[in-house]
């Protein structure tokens, strides 16, 4: 019985651990694409087969078990993991959406209180101005979406620069960017193995949009240069609580991509992600079937020790 | 630039009006629309400009002065300092809120910074304010923040 189960919780895994060392090697589009993908599947398929185990556990209750008709000894005899085991897939699961709703949550709150401040700021065609001295830019979604700028950024940031700044944010908002870093954010609440993909998908969203700005000014180096002079007055003006970043050098890797010439499309690692990704679906929908059986199983076991049952469950079978 | 039609055309001079905005954010004092235009990219014509701020400043976005025969504009400050005293406590705290708002960059570390800095060193732009600031083919002063404030 194992195995079945086994395979949604392995494939997954698989393919959290591999699907950013594939996406590494996509150009940023894809990137993103694929990495949004695989992240949906691999949580899906992660949460569906903890459901699945909690219930193999939940079921062995007596109460329960009569509820459903289903034959206590046979679950046990059958078990495909411990009491123990299925209490633990219960809690993981339980915990995993919890946190995606508090991702969501939070998620929605920061959205709307940047929106609700940023209501009142001096706009100008799609640009806000934020009067602040530590250079700052983001684009803000909603109908319509704002390119944020604080005057600490329209300083160290000047014109093509500026024009290619403006345009990777006008990527963001026209691609609809933040829906990705949403779908990224809950994947990683719902399992911790998909972090490192919710890493390099927010990564590849701003490569994204800045390969977007670098065609639009015209001028790849140019980019480059917005992305690193901005990243340096942030470091030479520090706010009053400067966080240390936790990922490692995203503006450096950004800056050799874009002095690098433009990526080229790749299949390959576009196909591997597909097949493992459509491998978790496939594993998921297994353990769902084996799932079904054994508790068909147990029920027939049930109504041949209590032959009294058989009428009332007759209409189900 | 694509302007097919009306509508690209519209968001043209809205993403126009940003730059202008932009320009004005970034300088000191109050500039004439001649100063103005001296610092866009591009070759807009004066008039063009003048429009530009003039529907701005109907907006309520910028203040103007007298300056000669002209005025000279600069950005209505109050609202954009409250509000920035508020955005900044929403991005400060917790890591996540970086995740919420795509910004532009992230944090340095100090190995990170010694690395922009060699890259941004070994593509044309040894300085803090250098050539590769300028735009493309046009004439535009290096260092907005010191350009001269009209005398009022």
């Amino acid at each position: 019985m194992g195995p079945s189960f086994l395979a949604p919780l392995i494939v997954s895994g698989t393919l959290a651990l591999t699907a950013p060392r594939l996406a590494a090697r996509l150009a940023p589009r894809p990137a993103a694409w694929a990495l949004a993908t695989a992240g949906a599947s691999a949580a899906t398929t992660w949460l569906g087969a903890l459901a699945l185990l909690a219930f193999t556990g939940f079921g062995q209750i007596r109460a329960v078990a009569d509820r459903g008709l289903w034959s206590v000894w046979y679950l046990r005899s059958q078990e495909p993991v411990s009491r123990l085991g299925a209490g633990l897939c219960g809690l993981l699961l339980l915990l995993g959406v919890a946190l995606v709703l508090r991702a969501s949550w939070r998620r929605g709150r920061v959205l709307l209180r940047a929106r609700h401040r940023c209501r009142t700021l001096p706009v100008s065609g799609d640009l806000a101005v934020l009067d602040d001295p530590v250079p700052e830019a983001f684009a803000l979604p909603g109908a319509p979406g704002r390119v944020v700028v604080s005057t600490g950024m329209l300083r160290v940031v000047a014109g093509v620069e500026l024009a290619a700044l403006m345009a990777h944010e006008r990527a963001h908002l026209r691609h609809r960017h933040h829906r990705f870093l949403l779908a990224y954010q809950l994947c990683a609440a719902a399992c911790p193995l998909l972090r490192p993909l919710a890493r390099e998908g927010a990564f590849a969203v701003e490569r994204w949009a800045d390969e977007e700005g670098a065609r639009a000014v015209g001028d790849r180096a140019a980019m480059a240069r917005a992305v690193g002079r901005a990243a340096l007055a942030r470091k030479t003006d520090p706010g009053p609580e400067v966080l240390p970043a936790a990922t490692g050098g995203p503006v450096p890797r950004r800056m050799r991509a874009l002095l690098a010439p433009p990526p080229a499309t790749r299949r390959a690692p576009l196909a591997a992600a597909a097949t493992l990704a459509l491998g978790c679906l496939v594993s998921l929908g297994f353990a769902v079937h084996t799932t079904d059986d054994l508790f068909r199983a147990a029920r027939h076991a049930y109504v041949q020790r209590h032959p009294g049952a058989a009428g009332a469950d007759g209409g189900h079978d | 630039m694509t302007e097919r039609q009306a509508p690209g055309r519209r968001r043209a001079a809205g993403q126009l009006e940003g730059v202008v905005l932009a320009v004005l954010w970034a300088a000191g004092g109050p500039l004439t629309a001649s100063q103005v235009n001296a610092l866009l990219p591009g070759d807009l014509a004066y008039t063009t400009v003048v429009t530009i701020l003039s529907r701005l400043h109907d907006k309520g976005v910028l203040r103007r002065e007298r300056v000669g025969r002209g005025y000279a504009y600069a950005p209505v400050r109050d609202e954009a300092a409250h509000t920035a005293s508020q955005m900044h406590s929403l991005l400060q705290r917790g890591s996540d809120r970086g995740a919420v708002l795509a910004r532009f960059v992230s944090d340095l570390t100090d190995e990170d910074e010694e690395l922009v800095q060699r890259l941004l060193a070994a593509h044309g732009d040894p300085g803090h304010h250098a050539p590769g600031r300028r735009p493309r083919g046009h004439h535009t002063p290096d260092h907005i923040d010191g350009h001269s404030t009209p005398k009022g």
